[in-house]
């Protein structure tokens, strides 16, 4: 379990993290979202136990990190932004001197060892030097780092940021594997990977929280959620009929490649209607879309709204 | 095995994968056996003594000793390691000592490895072998003091050279502190207690006496209290950094 109660960090006097109280139970990952330099790292360092908050607490697994860091770090794996690593070390000298500074008991030290550099398909590179290795494989020797010694709470800040498609994949699979018991902090940037692993995401911009729900509540907030979306040559008639169906709020057409979108109004579903519609036209669509919504609209919307706020809040000190 | 030798490990494996520990180690000895025979007169006095020798050690570390201990943490925090390192389960103090013990025992294999001119000496005349061991001790000491210094220092910057140039400014101030030159530049303005005092801090005092095989306890003690002054003041700094 990870929870921060009014965590706040000063740089200065820019408030980087202000007042960030967020609770992250076993079973649940929690994608951590935000613009860059909203203080997603800096939350994390501070839970991590290397940044000391300027006020307020951070406990891992119901140890306070200021007082019993040693007992909170033993329950933390943590994947630092970057995944940094002693780059003249090879890849298997690395990951033993994990193994000695936690602490890990040799034999089950070394089944775990096995295990891990197998998930993370690192056997090929185990004697390699760390600086000859690509970004992807770093982060994974990063990862391989972070659940060698197999923790109950994961802290992994971007843990795909630079690899590829299926590395992603294969990332995203070991964090379903480790999901169920465990407690899982992520910060990312990428909206795809909030749906393909996250049950939670807390959005935070200039340090504040601003949103906390599930993905799809959050796409409910989008005002693509319960569109219908459809690619139709021709069907510059039936766009007319389209507005006049009392379920519709508004259309819009693509200017590229003509894709039409159909707005319900509020509570309204308008996939049948639309269809009926369309095939009483006789009209021949090639694919028609339910929209879920679209998460990168929310993200913006929050994100921006907050900054514009901020930015009014400068003009007026100013004015 | 100790989060303490853990640290150490890795950081003394990490001397020998870099070409640093080479090259010091051959630096090291060539000039402290060239400095030996031709500034330090070592047959022209036709004595059975190491005192050419260790004489050289002073100004042999000001150079080197920072050429070490500049990465220390430097590097740490300018590659992120720090990070990485400072989240694992142990304390600053267990860190910090990880990396001054590695150091120390690398100065410590260094200087063992000086061993030929003892046996020179040997097969010379019939040297004090008391008075050298205390020589060897007492270079060791101030070695650790010199790298206390640098591992202090090397944490209050990201930059390796910031790092090598405060730790060699310290350390040349700290052997000069005791030369005549210096005292009486002070004489003057300052009372004489604290000139007095201004004495007793130089490196160089301290190291003579045990290296001419006096080994007072205040000598030993000036070394472990420096060495652990400023390990302690290296702990706070990381310490103040987390918080800045």
């Amino acid at each position: 379990m990870i929870e921060t109660d009014q965590l706040t960090r000063c740089y200065g006097h820019l408030t980087a993290v202000d007042a960030l109280s967020i609770r992250v139970e076993p079973g649940q990952v929690l994608g951590l979202l935000g613009p860059n330099g909203a203080g997603k790292s800096t939350a994390m360092r501070m839970i991590a136990g290397f940044l000391i908050p300027t006020s307020g607490t951070a406990r891992v697994c119901g140890y306070d990190v200021a007082r019993e860091p040693l007992k909170a770090k033993r329950a933390l794996g943590y994947l630092p932004e970057g995944a940094p690593s002693y780059g003249e070390m090879t890849v298997r000298e690395f990951l033993q001197f994990i193994v000695r500074m936690r602490g890990l008991k040799a034999d089950a030290a070394y089944r775990r060892f096995d295990e891990v550099v197998q998930r993370l398909q690192l056997e090929d590179v185990l004697g390699l030097c760390i600086d000859t290795l690509s970004k992807g494989l770093r982060r994974r020797v990063g990862l391989a780092q972070a659940i060698l010694h197999d923790p109950p709470v994961l802290m992994l800040d971007e843990p795909t940021d630079g690899l590829d498609p299926n590395q992603k994949h294969a990332v995203r699979q070991l964090i379903d594997t480790m999901a169920r018991e465990r407690t899982i902090l992520i910060s990312t940037h990428l909206l795809e990977e909030v749906h393909a692993l996250c049950n939670r995401v807390v959005i935070i911009a200039r340090g504040k929280l601003l949103a906390d729900a599930t993905p799809a509540e959050l796409e409910q907030r989008s005002r693509y959620h319960g569109a219908v979306s459809f690619s139709a040559p021709g069907s510059g008639m039936s766009q007319e009929m389209l507005g006049r169906l009392p379920q519709v709020a508004s259309i819009e057409v693509d200017p590229l490649d003509g894709r039409i979108t159909v707005f319900p109004k509020v509570g309204e579903r308008i996939l049948e209607p639309v269809e009926r519609l369309l095939r009483e036209q006789g009209l021949e669509v090639s694919e028609i879309q339910l929209e879920r919504g679209r998460l990168d609209e929310v993200f913006r919307q929050i994100t921006t709204q907050e900054t514009d706020g901020a930015r009014d809040a400068v003009a007026g000190v100013n004015a | 095995m100790s989060p303490i030798a853990a640290v150490m490990r890795r950081e003394l494996r990490s001397y020998f994968v870099t070409p640093v520990a080479y090259v010091f180690l051959v630096i090291f000895l060539v000039l402290a056996g060239t400095l030996t025979f031709y500034a330090g007169d070592f047959y022209e006095r036709e004595q059975a003594d190491l005192q050419p020798f260790f004489v050289m050690h002073p100004w042999l570390y000001l150079i080197l000793v920072p050429a070490i201990t500049m990465r220390m943490w430097a590097e740490e925090a300018k590659g992120g390691t720090l990070e990485l390192l400072l989240t694992l389960p142990l304390t600053l103090w267990q860190a910090m000592l990880g990396k001054f013990l590695a150091a120390w025992l690398f100065i410590g294999l260094a200087l063992g490895l000086t061993f030929p001119i003892w046996i020179t000496v040997d097969y010379l005349g019939a040297p004090d072998n008391g008075v050298i061991a205390a020589g060897y001790l007492g270079s060791w000491l101030m070695a650790g003091t010199f790298i206390a210094i640098g591992a202090c220092l090397s944490a209050l910057t990201r930059s390796q050279v910031v790092a090598f140039i405060l730790t060699a400014l310290v350390c040349v101030l700290l052997i000069l502190a005791g030369q005549p030159q210096v005292l009486d530049f002070f004489q003057g303005a300052l009372p004489r207690k604290l000139v007095h005092a201004i004495a007793h801090l130089s490196m160089l005092q301290h190291f003579d006496a045990i290296s001419r095989g006096v080994l007072d306890v205040r000598d030993l003690l000036y070394f472990l209290i420096s060495m652990i002054g400023w390990l302690i003041a290296g702990v706070l700094l990381l310490d103040l950094k987390r918080t800045r």
